[in-house]
């Protein structure tokens, strides 16, 4: 029962589809480009950044990636340009640009 | 239906007919019959009338409606005269038992001209002496076994005997309370019964 | 060896769950059915099983919690009736959709209203586009034998679907009777353990359930499932045989008593099939052929197989427990002249609706609907094509 879901498109036939539409791999939603839904695109302004990390958890598409307790660049390929990390930084570190940057 | 009988069961929510009614099912699955025992409810109240029915058979028994052309009636209360009609159907050579301390010949106009035979208990003067409560169903029970003849009165109080055992395992007490009044009660029908014969033959 | 004893049909089915031994049932009370939730946590206290019991607040709750629980990928139940039915509804639908192999002991009672508590087949016949498979019993045995049935039939490879395992309330749940018992080595061992391909709590395996659809997949996926329906049907029959070798019992899709010669046959599902079957039996004592096609299985409907076994006779009463509300019949009046008409088979039919709300259902009664049919085929005599038994006029 278990296929590479990944084979399974809009255009496969029903015989194709898994029972009960199972998805069988985990984490299959990074897979799903969200960035081209943008409208607005958050910059980082590194040299005004504290790393104080109230940006990370706000946001609710998991797109600003932290490593060793430092947040890095923005993952454009999933973030929404929804705007909540530039209004949570208090130091003006995430500024708004219209339109993908 | 192979050798069946019919019984219908008339009572009050909470006096036990459907409990009787189950009761003479099992014990008449003891003896190797085919049995159905089921109730039929109307409002769940306590106090409510209740019919509950029973069919004995030698054979399978398929037909799941109720009994409207018994071979036996029996009345566990005997304030249910006044209201429910509870010899309709009941067939001319079969036979109404009646939980009262009255007379077959008292309660005989109260029952809408029935022709047949008539058998009155008094089950709770029986209940109270034997069990100390008035618990009128297992009177009712053992008074129909022996006028329905299901089984003889050995195998019936060797069976009861051996269920109430089972049932009451933990309050071993009431099982002697609860056989005297099936013997008190089998006893008072069976010798009314005797008289019918005698009458009969003089 | 076959146990000889007597019980209810709640017992009956109590007695099943407590041999298969299913490992999760959460449930909430309704009569008929509360005594099944009932015995089944006696038998639990008693230690006579393990199955894990959750009291929840709702029957939504307990079909949600059993959808969850069979997703994760434990073998699970639940037992319902009437209104309980209703407000499991969109549950029944995602158990089915999901592909969920559990199963529910339903105890038949009306719909309200008039608010009432006693047996007809609203709550089921309610249900019966949902997905579900349907199986009916016409006593406390055949409740038993199809619960025992049941999980073969919906963990089959090719099926995975729900199976709803119907009774008559009061009637067959609430009476006594004699039954014929396996013994519990040989269920266990008929139902086998369950072992799932893949399920929620597989570490390794990661899997999601029951996802968002859009348009582009979920017309494919109501089709797959459509197919396992029809799939089922086999797994059904091969159930039946394979329980024939422990039990001697016989089952089909239907049961065809005194069919063959017949000229006038009754369609019927349920306790009530019981009572036709004497007064077939008291009829044909006088001549009269008559018969009855007890109805097992309503879903999958076996449309064909239905229009087969009623083509040689003169007429048939399509019996309906329910009123459908659609002006023109009982859910079985439709599905089984619309089967016949597929078919070609174009023998008269009459449909009746009989035992609404815990009316009863006579010999007597049985007996002037075959009296009516006869009427019809013999003097041109056109009854009501769709009218009550036993209405007070």
């Amino acid at each position: 029962m278990r296929t590479d879901i990944t084979k399974i498109n809009e255009h496969s036939p029903h015989q194709e589809l898994t029972e009960g539409l199972m998805v069988f791999a985990g984490g299959t939603s990074k897979l799903f480009k969200t960035g081209e839904w943008r409208t607005a695109t958050p910059v980082f302004y590194e040299d005004k950044c504290k790393q104080c990390l109230l940006c990370a958890p706000v946001c609710p598409d998991s797109s600003i990636p932290v490593k060793d307790g430092k947040r890095m660049g923005f993952d454009y390929e999933h973030c929404k340009g929804c705007g909540i990390c530039a209004r949570a930084c208090p130091f003006g570190a995430i500024g708004m640009k219209e339109g993908i940057v | 239906m192979k050798n069946g009988i019919e019984i219908r069961w008339h009572g009050r929510g909470g006096q036990g007919a459907k409990t009787a009614a189950l009761l003479l099912a099992d014990v008449a699955f003891k003896t190797g019959k085919n049995v159905q025992g089921f109730p039929e409810y109307g409002p769940e109240r306590m106090g409510a009338p209740i019919t509950a029915y029973n069919r004995i058979s030698d054979g399978k028994i398929r037909v799941h409606s109720n009994i409207y052309t018994p071979d036996y009636v029996v009345v566990v209360d005997e304030t249910l005269l006044s209201s429910v009609d509870v010899t309709a159907g009941l067939k001319r050579n079969g036979a109404v038992i009646i939980n009262t301390p009255k007379s077959r010949g008292e309660i005989a106009d109260k029952l809408n001209g029935y022709k047949g035979r008539v058998y009155t208990v008094d089950a709770r003067k029986i209940s109270e002496e034997a069990l100390g409560k008035n618990f009128p169903n297992s009177p009712m029970l053992a008074a129909i076994v022996a006028v329905s003849g299901v089984m003889d009165r050995d195998t019936f109080i060797g069976e009861m005997r051996s269920s109430y055992g089972h049932k009451f395992a933990k309050k071993p007490e009431v099982i002697d309370g609860n056989m005297k009044a099936l013997e008190m009660a089998y006893d008072v029908v069976w010798e009314a019964m005797e008289e019918d014969k005698m009458s009969l033959s003089a | 060896m076959a146990v000889k004893e007597r019980m209810s049909g709640n017992e009956a089915v109590s007695y099943a769950i407590r041999q298969i031994n299913p490992d999760v049932m959460p449930a909430f009370p309704i009569t008929p059915s509360t005594e099944i939730p009932q015995m089944v946590s006696t038998y639990i206290a008693n230690g006579e099983m393990d199955t894990e019991f959750i009291p929840v607040e709702s029957e939504h709750s307990s079909m949600s919690a059993a959808i969850g629980a069979e997703a994760a990928g434990a073998r699970s139940l639940t037992a319902t009736s009437s209104a309980g039915l209703a407000l499991m509804w969109e549950e029944l639908l995602l158990a089915a959709s999901n592909r969920l192999p559990l199963v529910l002991a339903l105890v038949n009672r009306t719909l309200s209203g008039p608010i009432n508590i006693n047996c007809d087949h609203s709550d089921s016949m309610g249900a019966r586009d949902t997905g579900w498979i349907q199986i009916y019993a016409e006593n406390n045995q055949e409740a038993y034998d199809n619960f025992i049935q049941a999980y073969p039939i919906a963990e089959n490879e090719s099926v995975h679907l729900p199976v709803m395992v119907c009774q008559d309330g009061f009637i067959t749940s609430h009476a006594v009777e004699n039954i014929e018992l396996l013994e519990d080595e040989a269920v266990k061992k008929f139902v086998g353990e369950y072992n799932p391909e893949e399920y929620l709590l597989n570490p390794g395996k990661p899997v999601s359930a029951g996802p968002y659809s859009v348009s582009s997949y979920a017309m494919e996926a109501k089709k797959n499932q459509e197919i396992a329906l029809e799939n089922s049907k086999a797994a059904i029959l091969e159930t039946a045989k394979r329980f024939k070798k422990i039990s001697g019992r016989e089952y089909g899709l239907f049961e065809e008593y005194r069919t063959k010669d017949a000229d006038y046959i009754m369609l019927i599902m349920g306790s009530a099939a019981g009572t036709a079957k004497q007064a077939v039996d008291e009829m044909r004592a006088h001549g009269f052929k008559a018969g009855v096609l007890k109805l097992r299985v309503f879903r999958p409907f076996p449309a064909e197989e239905i229009a087969k076994a009623l083509s040689s006779c003169r007429a048939v009463a399509i019996m309906d427990r329910c009123e459908s509300y659609n002006g023109n019949g009982g859910p079985l009046g439709s599905e089984v002249t619309s089967a016949l008409f597929r078919n070609k088979v174009m023998v008269e039919t009459v449909n009746y609706i009989y035992g609404l709300a815990g009316r009863d259902f006579t010999v007597e009664e049985t007996k002037a609907v075959f009296n009516e049919l006869e009427d019809m085929a013999v003097n041109g005599k056109k009854p009501e094509q769709y009218q009550y038994i036993g209405l007070r006029k």
